[in-house]
């Protein structure tokens, strides 16, 4: 299984790089599609169904927003002029990207085994949890009621960017040019 | 906006009530079978998108279904924080401790569809508010675009 996860994963990293260099918008974002497709293909084999329902149909939806957005705006990128002193950034980010491996190397150490991993509270979730919550899905036990304030807090996000997205194009009551 | 050929129209006909239905069944099985509020609430409105999408509305259609959908967004919200408050509420009246986030109501059977105390109706009242956001938000871009349209004529 970890062979297909590497597969998958490469697949994905590919898919994000394309969406990066196209140079049209549309193909861009289909290309981008592969990455959150690829996503709910590693959660199903992670044994993570709610995951994975909530991935698909998310990803459906920002597609088909994306793919309005693109067809109603542009399809070509906007061509910003080359920076002069590329080497410079090339030598920052090798030495960023090192710097970050090495102390990811280092972090890794510290983990336990893949699929092995399960902290103090969790085992106590996995165990008391249906009684606790009296939910045979442990997974809407925990986000509704042990971690209650967490999704209160992913509703008002959702809430405030409608509220935002709403009034920066609003075209009612404003003057005139 | 203009809608979609005959094909499209018949066949969303025939399936947007089919995916309502699921969206329903994914969100009140939120606490039995994998799924919830954010995943039923997201497929409703994917239901909504598509019968917007094929049949097409003109912009004062889509104005007034997006006054209704916002309104129904605020009003999930605005259930959910009641719900998740209820007990501080009903502690003037009755024997509840003032806890934020507490299961007020009684658990019942573990496995039955109304069990696990608040946390269907919580689940509802998320369904309600994500199927809203999402649907005004894809409301918000149409009538922008289609303003411009109306604009160039």
């Amino acid at each position: 299984m970890e062979i297909l996860l590497i597969v998958l994963f490469i697949l994905m990293i590919a898919g994000a790089i394309y969406a990066l260099e196209a140079k049209d918008l549309l193909s861009a974002v289909v290309s981008y599609g592969i990455v959150g497709f690829g996503l709910v293909i590693c959660f199903l084999l992670l044994q993570a169904p709610d995951l994975a329902i909530v991935q698909i149909v998310v990803e459906t939806i920002t597609l088909i927003i994306m793919i309005a957005v693109v067809l109603n705006t542009t399809r070509e990128e906007i061509k910003d002029k080359v920076p002069q002193s590329m080497i410079v950034y090339a030598v920052l980010g090798l030495i960023f990207m090192f710097g970050f491996i090495y102390f990811f190397i280092l972090s890794l150490n510290g983990l336990s085994e893949f699929g092995k991993h399960a902290t103090r509270m969790a085992t106590e979730y996995i165990q008391g949890g249906v009684k606790g919550s009296g939910s045979i899905n442990l997974v809407t036990g925990v986000v509704l009621d042990y971690r209650g304030y967490d999704t209160l807090g992913e509703i008002t996000i959702l809430f405030t960017a409608v509220i935002g997205v709403l009034t920066v194009l609003r075209s009612r009551g404003r003057k005139k040019e | 906006m203009k809608g979609m050929t005959i094909i499209v129209k018949k066949v969303t006909q025939i399936i947007a009530g089919v995916i309502f239905l699921y969206g329903l069944y994914i969100t009140i099985q939120g606490h039995l079978s994998p799924g919830g509020g954010f995943a039923g609430g997201t497929i409703i409105a994917g239901s909504f998108i598509l019968l917007v999408l094929a049949f097409g509305n003109d912009v004062l259609g889509l104005v007034k279904k997006e006054i209704r959908s916002s309104f129904i967004e605020a009003l999930g919200i605005f259930l959910f924080i009641l719900t998740a408050s209820g007990a501080i509420i009903l502690s003037f009246y009755l024997n509840y401790d003032k806890i934020f986030f507490k299961n007020f109501l009684t658990k019942g059977v573990p496995g039955e569809i109304v069990s696990a105390g608040f946390i269907p109706l919580l689940n509802i009242f998320i369904g309600m508010e994500v199927a809203a956001a999402l649907f005004t938000l894809f409301l918000a871009f149409v009538i922008k675009s289609e303003e411009k349209e109306e604009k160039k004529k």
